[in-house]
């Protein structure tokens, strides 16, 4: 009896030790992975700035595209612009549809559910299928041609599902009380949303629409068969254009020219760090006023 | 056949109402008045309905799928579910809650988005109503040096009184309040309960609470529910000193739940 209680007593302190050596070699494992991440990404990002900041030079900005300066001074107006239409597309689209289905319908009923899962798999579909997609229906049967029009269209549609689905996320976490206490007050559902709601979704539906942000401009495939190649600027919705990743594709597969690759992609990533600062400050600015900096 | 008279007598009436939610029968036949100028206590156990006949007064219910209601709930002889717009009604019944819900905005904009809501423009009469709503919720010497910072910074109890404070801007009559001190350390509820007792003068209160003592302490009536019905309702020291049914009586004694 004694003996039992024993070998009881030290299997409990031998497994006791062994969960802890082993949340001893968990931790050291998730901090290996971390330095590798961020070593793999640093290095990434020192690897590209050493390889294109040497290029970055005035002939790259020059406002007229030729074959001597291959300027991508069009492309960052081309990039700028894409981004904006099919953004602001997305976003009314995406947002309005999140607002119904987030604030109007029965957030479990079989239809909203699986209207959700129908979005989360649109969401993950390669940007190429939507790019095919865009060709055939604007570029040939709305005869828009290969077009900035055409291109943000396309664009539009991609990113829908993803800032759909993250706007829904962030008005579904938007606590039930803060709609309670604005109807209590008499005041309506458009007004309980629109200044109460929203506001307190806000963060979240930045995060998403900054997600599309990079999507769009992370884009080339989708693009090449609905906005086509053209460097330069666009006299209309209708123009060719070319933006940043897509003057990088083009200038990477012509072989000639990597560096000025290289030299795009410095200039790419400084549009994205200097989108993502710009929306975090507003987005922190905006916390500190309703929450307090505490 | 009683005259209306707003000023003193029964405001709210009860006749045969009868709530459901799906299936499930929440209140049963309830006959019930509530007098202006006075604090009602709505007590009893968990589940009993309370809540729902609460919400059934600034019809929060109607957003629940599945509620319905049957008999007259009137405010000054107007069937709050027939005769009133949703909006209105909720202008002239405001409402606290059990966990305290300010809005992630400024104290300010906490308490200007109900009268804004009505209609109130004016920057100086807003800033008024900030104040007179501040200082009957015995909140105004606390915050008013910081009235443009965070509502979420303030302490539970501050922010319980703020949401007082919300629901008095759009100076209602009715104030319905549902456990209001029941997520709040002693100290803090003793202050919204003096908070309370000062209204009274002015409003008709109704308050649910699990807190027996709070009842006694605080009100004037008192009306006990048992599984969706209403046992006994009377003077608050009558029903705690000589209850007449025998249910009160072991719900008083600390019997049920
Ligand atoms: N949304 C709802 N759907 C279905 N049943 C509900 C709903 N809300 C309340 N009920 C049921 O109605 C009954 C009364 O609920 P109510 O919230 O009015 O009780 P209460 O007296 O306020 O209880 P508590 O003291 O716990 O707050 C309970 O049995 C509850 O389960
Ligand atoms: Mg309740």
């Amino acid at each position: 009896m004694k003996l039992l209680n024993q070998t009881n007593a030290s299997a409990g302190v031998s497994t006791a030790k062994t969960i802890s050596k082993r949340a001893m070699a968990l931790k050291i494992l998730a901090l290996i992975a971390t330095v590798v991440t961020l070593a793999l990404i640093g290095g990434m990002m020192i690897f590209i700035l050493i390889k294109g900041v040497p290029f970055i030079n005035q002939s790259l900005f020059e406002v007229q595209y030729n074959s001597e300066n291959q300027s991508l001074f069009s492309s960052v107006v081309d990039t700028v612009l894409m981004t904006v239409i099919a953004l602001s597309i997305a976003g009314i689209l995406g947002i309005g549809a999140a607002i119904y289905l987030a604030e109007y319908t029965h957030s479990q009923s079989k239809l909203v559910v699986s209207i959700r899962y129908a979005f989360e798999t649109l969401a993950g579909i390669p940007s190429i299928i939507y790019g095919l997609f865009g060709m055939l229906l604007f570029v040939v049967y709305f005869k828009m041609g290969y077009s900035l029009l055409a291109g943000s269209l396309t664009l539009a549609i991609m990113c829908l599902p993803l800032v759909m689905r993250t706007t829904e996320e962030a008005l579904l976490a938007v606590p039930t009380s803060y709609r309670e206490g604005s109807l209590a007050l008499g005041a309506g559902r458009l007004r309980t949303i629109f200044q109460i709601v929203l506001p307190a979704a806000n963060p979240g539906i930045v995060s998403g629409l900054l997600l599309g942000v990079g999507r769009i401009m992370g884009e080339t495939a989708a693009l090449i068969f609905t906005a086509g190649t053209v460097a330069a600027l666009p006299a209309s919705l209708f123009s060719s254009v070319r933006t940043l990743s897509v003057h990088m594709y083009v200038l990477a597969s012509e072989g000639l020219y990597i560096d000025k690759a290289y030299a795009t992609a410095v200039v790419l990533l400084a549009l994205v760090a200097v989108i993502n600062v710009a929306s975090w400050l507003m987005s922190a600015r905006l916390e500190r006023k309703n929450y307090g900096s505490a | 056949m009683e005259a209306p008279r707003p000023e003193s007598g029964d405001r709210i009436k009860f006749s045969e109402v009868n709530a459901y939610y799906g299936d499930f029968h929440a209140l049963k036949e309830i006959n019930l008045k509530i007098y202006h100028r006075q604090i009602t206590a709505l007590i009893g156990p968990s589940g009993c309905g309370k809540s729902t006949l609460l919400k059934s007064l600034n019809r929060m219910n109607d957003l629940i799928h599945g509620f319905r209601l049957t008999g007259r709930v009137t405010l000054d002889g107007e069937d709050i579910y027939r005769d009133f717009d949703v909006n209105s009604l909720r202008k002239r019944v405001g409402m606290v809650f059990q966990k305290p819900n300010p809005f992630p905005m400024s104290i300010r904009d906490n308490i200007v988005f109900g009268p804004k809501t009505h209609g109130v423009t004016n920057s100086k009469q807003l800033d008024e109503i900030v104040e007179r709503a501040l200082i009957q919720s015995a909140l105004f010497d606390e915050v008013k040096d910081k009235l443009n910072k965070s509502a979420m910074a303030l302490s539970g109890g501050q922010q319980q009184r703020l949401c007082i404070a919300r629901a008095l801007a759009i100076e209602p009559e009715v104030i319905l309040m549902d456990e209001p001190t029941s997520a709040l350390d002693p100290i803090a509820t003793e202050k919204i309960e003096d908070t309370i007792t000062e209204l009274k003068d002015l409003y008709t209160i109704i308050i649910v609470t699990h807190n027996m003592q709070q009842a006694r302490r605080i009100s004037d009536r008192t009306a006990f529910f048992l599984l969706g019905e209403l046992v006994e309702v009377r003077e608050t020291h009558e029903l705690f000193e000589d209850p007449q049914d025998k249910r009160t009586r072991a719900y008083i004694k600390g019997k049920f739940g």
